[in-house]
């Protein structure tokens, strides 16, 4: 079990989404966070006040993955996320101790397998 | 000749400043519709033909259209202003009926933006409503209103259904054409980002068409305060008709549809306002809902990229108001005027049909003609990478709501030192 940690341009946020949901990884996280990855700072100006855009927006995704989908993932995300220039952005992958469902209390492996809400409904 | 009437002069003047604040309330009905990353460069495109649109007027465009010429154009007498003084024409100083005209052709300049928005490169579109003012909106409007052919021929159109709305309606569905469709178009859902800035614009559009509208009667009488009713009847009918249809589509009343549906009777009563009892005016803000609301639904699953849906809604509403001016005009609302179809008058139809196809084709291919000329010095479009990071900081270096948090302010010393700033921009950075 793997939880990659991806930070994105927030433009490429959807082809990465869909490349993601083409192999099947369905549950992920997203947040719209600041940072800055050595890329050139942008120059704005506003009525003659002149600043360099030091912090860049940027898209956080948190996945949580078993072993056998954890090079899919990062392969998908390197075949859309990179445009070539600096700031693209990085994959983080750390080992997970223990993961549970809320809803259903399952642990590890079969916490991280995503069931439609349809089969939920169905079962209940 | 006639004297000059300081009751007429004193509502010219109201007039021509309402018109003018229409083009900033477009400014905010576009400026809400498009993304966050792009709501800068769309209200630039209209706040940018004030000034451009309004020099071009100035210098060529106001002679071009509504000096003495031939059938087609005007002509060259009135170049640079000159001969424009404070004499009377018709009642009101000529300075003044030169600037009423131009805040015309400042606002349907800016209407066709709606069409490219979040896509074409800033510099490339100034060029093109230059162009478009001198090469589109002059000769049409000398057609309408100037002594031109379809004058002699007796289209109605009181204050600009043809010459600015069907004008900018059909240009702007070409221009969407000739750029193609932005790159997330029919890929990811593209929202509005800011619906009360539309509600908003919607709002202060229809405070000015009272000056659009009331002000082309070019005096302060009956006839001002018909166009002036007929402006508040007409959209209000609009408003209730495109409400219902929404919620018996959708179940839903919608604060875009709402809006836009204000736009569409005004947009329709334009041509009719002076021509029209205020119950023809009900009845054809009524019908003019239908039309434009279906036609932006079909257009929504095709792959044009209209992307503010002009056409739609100036298009098709200036045609639906042209023709039914052609069915509900009344002579005996305004004696300067003709009966329409309703009242005995076929022929009436016929002309204004005429009058909405000769401006529609001229529109589309001179349109199409300014945009293929234009596209071999430059490209029109942004690139996919720029077009991603979004219009306004890579036309305008600014963003809408900049936080600024991490940013490094650069002293005026700094800025002003030998050591030039190092050009840091998106189309260096970013390719």
């Amino acid at each position: 079990m793997k939880l990659i940690v991806a930070i994105i341009r927030p433009d490429l946020l959807n082809e990465v989404l869909e490349a993601l949901y083409r192999i099947d990884v369905r549950g992920l996280t997203v947040s719209r966070v600041l940072g800055h990855g050595g890329e050139t700072e942008r120059v704005e100006t506003y009525r003659g006040t002149t600043v360099k855009v030091n912090l860049q927006e940027k898209v956080r995704l948190e996945i949580g993955v078993s072993e056998p989908f954890v090079e899919r993932t990062i392969k998908a995300i390197l075949g859309t996320a990179r445009t070539g220039e600096v700031g693209d952005g990085k994959i983080f992958v750390q080992p997970i101790e223990r993961v549970i469902r809320i809803r259903s209390g399952e642990e590890n492996n079969d916490a991280l397998t995503p069931v439609p809400a349809g089969e939920v409904q169905r079962q209940v | 000749m006639q004297a000059i009437n300081p009751a007429d002069t004193a509502w010219m003047l109201v007039s021509t400043a309402l018109v003018l604040l229409m083009t900033p309330a477009l400014a905010f009905f576009y400026g809400g519709l498009v993304r966050n990353k792009n709501s800068l460069n769309t209200m630039m495109m209209s706040f940018v033909a004030l000034g451009v649109v309004g020099v071009t007027w100035a210098v060529a465009g106001y002679s071009l259209a509504l000096s003495d010429g031939g059938p087609l154009i005007g002509g060259l007498a009135y170049l640079g202003l000159n001969g424009v003084g404070t004499e009377a024409k018709g009642t009101i100083p000529h300075v003044l009926f030169m600037a009423y005209q131009g805040t015309f052709a400042i606002i349907t300049a800016a209407l066709i933006s709606g069409a490219v928005v979040e896509r074409m490169r800033f510099g490339p579109y100034v060029a093109f409503i230059v162009l478009w003012t001198l090469l589109v909106y002059a000769p049409v409007a000398h057609w309408v209103w100037g002594g031109g052919w379809l004058m002699t021929r007796g289209v109605l159109d009181f204050a600009g259904g043809t010459v600015v709305h069907i004008n900018a309606g059909v240009s702007a569905l070409v221009a969407a054409l000739v750029l193609g469709s932005r790159k997330d178009y029919g890929r990811q859902a593209v929202l509005p980002h800011n619906v009360p800035f539309t509600l908003l614009g919607a709002g202060l559009l229809w405070f000015g068409w009272f000056g659009f509208n009331g002000g082309s009667a070019l005096a302060a009488n009956e006839l001002a305060a018909l166009a002036f009713t007929n402006t508040f009847l007409a959209p209000m009918a609009t408003l209730v008709v495109w409400i219902l249809v929404d919620y018996s589509r959708t179940g839903r009343a919608t604060a875009v549809g709402a809006a836009t549906g204000i736009v569409v009777g005004l947009v329709a009563i334009t041509p009719a306002a002076g021509f029209v009892s205020p119950a023809g005016a009900l009845v054809l803000g009524a019908l003019a809902a239908l039309p434009s609301y279906f036609a932006i639904a079909l257009r929504s699953r095709t792959r044009i990229d209209d992307s503010l849906d002009v056409f739609a809604g100036h298009g098709i509403g200036g045609i639906t108001g042209a023709l039914l001016t052609g069915v509900l005009a009344q002579k005996v609302w305004n004696p300067a005027g003709n009966d329409g179809l309703l009242y005995g008058n076929p022929g009436q139809l016929e002309v204004q049909a005429l009058g909405a196809v000769g401006s529609a084709v001229y529109a589309a291919a001179m349109t199409f003609a300014i945009l293929k000329a234009l596209s071999l010095v430059t490209s029109l479009r942004a690139m996919p990478r720029i077009e991603g990071v979004g219009m306004d900081v890579s036309q305008h270096g600014e963003e809408a709501y900049a936080s600024g948090e991490g940013s490094i302010l650069v002293h005026p010393e700094a800025a002003l030192a030998s050591e030039p700033l190092p050009v840091l921009t998106p189309h260096v950075a970013l390719r």
